[in-house]
């Protein structure tokens, strides 16, 4: 093996060629906020950047300018802070995240938010198919309609979407509720194991054991109370639909089962 | 994973070789394997034929540039034989070829002729039609082809990476919708009924060129096309005949048209202008043309569009 060294290159997710992983240094900090300009870097070198100032500097206001839709903005932060986005990023946008406020004025890619434990992430725009998918926790507000299989494999946490909702929506949902405003495509909550999903338009059609509830004065408090926070106004008539527990029955395990697989 | 790009500029012909470049490139990481273009520019009294006679793979080989010499002598006889009248012809690669002739003859009969000729594949023909391709990114497929001389009014475009068939220029999209001039069309996504619809089509006397299953695609709306259905109405049968997950962009000398399949798995970002439409496999393709923040939207499953240009 002699002659072998170790390749220092790395590739970031538009396969450019980066030699130097390390923070640009380029963000304005004043104080307990900072700013980076995304314009001339790359995903690597903005989330490089983000965590220096998130983890090192100890700032808990970062805005993100210029995001150009970049995938992977914003990913992996586990902590309590503020991130705001002025302008779109795109694919895969703050997944994995666990505790930070994020705010997005633009629209986003596919896959938002994806496996968010906690914390939220606030859209003023359209966001693309999967959004939320296996979203573990937190709340993911979108003020526009969202693609296809919105909070597919969907396991806590609330989706609250003010515009509709193309098919599949809340496929395989495990946990956690979503609230569709507007209409929504084909096959809602198919295969749905458990979780609540609210609508406030049209259902193209049901999916396999997604079967119709009664709306309780849990579900408005817990809906009034979420619109109060995220500023949405007065929620409009929601029709209720939960898992007809035919298909997956957890109610059936065992409590020492159910902590396994759920 | 293929990323795919279309442009219409409503206010006339613009630098369209590069502005769909930008977008192409900005997809590079959806595929690297190959780039290709369908440029379209205003229509010429001249007809152009973009054929090749070798793949690259083949080129430097042993023997290759007398093979060469003689198939291109073999493609001007026969050209002159079925009566198009040669203007111009040349060679940006030394495989790739562009001809520009006087016909005013069927085009299949001539397509069949050229591709009778040892290793001729025709690419395109059409007045309005230019299709490009070849291996690598599209900055390199650019230069390499000059492409940046090229304005135009409607494009549509491919970076493609090889799942299911060969890295190789036959395998490379957009496909010509043979033996219909100016039909082209780009894909994204798998064909899971493609065999059945191959030999379909083959059965109706349809020549397919490659193994890939977006071939079967401009195949399938060129008989339709025959068969007197306009182009919004073939490519909504399609939704019905097509099984798999897919989004395809079609374009002809006066439309440009996007279809998406029910399950709508692969991706397609929009946004119009008065004088502008684009649309892409994703956003950044978009951001890098336009430059700015732009509202854009997401077709939806079963969604048929389509554009006069």
């Amino acid at each position: 093996m002699a002659g072998l060294t170790k390749s220092s290159v790395v590739y970031d997710a538009r396969g450019l060629v980066e030699p130097d992983p390390e923070p640009p240094m380029t963000a304005e900090i004043d104080g307990d906020r900072a700013v980076i300009d995304a314009t001339d870097l790359t995903t690597r070198k903005i989330n490089l950047e983000l965590r220096r100032i998130v983890y090192d500097e100890g700032v808990d206001d970062v805005t993100i300018l210029n995001p150009g839709s970049k995938h992977s903005l914003g990913v992996g932060i586990l902590k309590r802070c503020h991130i705001t986005f002025e302008g779109s990023p795109g694919w895969y946008a703050c997944g994995l995240i666990d505790g930070p406020e994020v705010q997005i004025n633009g629209r986003v890619g596919w896959s938002l938010a994806e496996n968010m434990m906690s914390g939220s992430v606030v859209v003023e725009g359209p966001a693309g198919s999967l959004t939320g998918a296996a979203l573990r926790g937190g709340d993911l507000v979108i003020k526009g309609n969202v693609g296809a299989r919105t909070g597919i494999d969907q396991k806590g946490g609330t989706i609250i979407v003010t515009g509709s909702a193309g098919i599949n929506t809340a496929f395989m949902m495990q946990r956690g509720r979503q609230i569709v405003c507007g209409d929504v495509g084909n096959g809602l909550g198919d295969s749905m194991y458990d979780g609540l999903i609210y609508v406030g338009g049209d259902i193209a059609s049901l999916g396999v054991d997604c079967v119709p509830g009664e709306m309780d004065d849990a579900d408005h408090e817990f809906i009034n109370r979420k619109f109060e926070i995220y500023g949405l106004g007065t929620p409009p008539d929601l029709k209720k639909f939960e898992c007809g527990k035919v298909l997956h029955n957890y109610d059936a395990l065992e409590p020492s089962e159910r902590k396994l697989v759920l | 994973m293929c990323g795919i790009a279309g442009i219409i500029h409503r206010d006339g012909p613009s630098d369209m070789g590069v502005e769909i470049t930008k977008m192409l490139q900005s997809m590079k990481h959806r595929g690297p394997d190959s780039t290709g273009y369908a440029l379209y520019s205003e229509p010429d009294d001249l007809v152009a034929i973009r054929f090749m006679l070798a793949e690259p793979r083949e080129y430097g080989g042993f023997g290759i540039d007398e093979r060469l010499e003689r198939n291109r002598a073999e493609v001007e006889s026969r050209l002159a034989k079925i009566g198009a009248d040669l203007a111009t012809i040349h060679s940006d690669t030394g495989y790739a070829f562009r001809a520009t002739v006087r016909y005013d003859g069927d085009l299949k009969p001539l397509a069949d002729y050229l591709e009778d000729v040892p290793g001729c594949e025709v690419l395109s023909l059409g007045s309005s039609l230019e299709i490009v391709k070849d291996l690598g990114d599209a900055n390199t497929v650019m230069e390499q082809y000059s492409l940046d001389r090229i304005r135009g009014t409607h494009a549509i475009g491919h970076v493609r990476m090889a799942t299911e068939s060969d890295v190789d220029l036959a395998s490379a999209h957009p496909y010509w919708a043979y033996p219909f001039a100016d039909v082209a069309v780009v894909h994204n996504g798998q064909l899971t009924n493609y065999h059945q619809w191959r030999r379909r089509l083959e059965r109706s006397g349809h020549r397919f060129q490659s193994e890939c299953d977006s071939e079967v695609i401009a195949v399938y709306l060129a008989e339709k096309l025959e068969e007197g259905s306009d182009l919004e109405t073939a490519m909504k049968c399609s939704l019905d005949d097509f099984d798999g997950v897919f989004t395809y962009l079609v374009a002809t000398s006066s439309e440009l048209g996007v279809a998406k399949d029910e399950m709508a798995a692969k991706p397609l970002v929009l946004f119009e202008s008065d004088d502008l439409v684009v649309m892409a496999s994703e956003e950044m393709a978009i951001s890098a043309l336009v430059g700015r923040e732009v509202e854009t939207r997401d077709p939806l499953e079963r969604e048929v569009l389509t554009w006069q240009v």
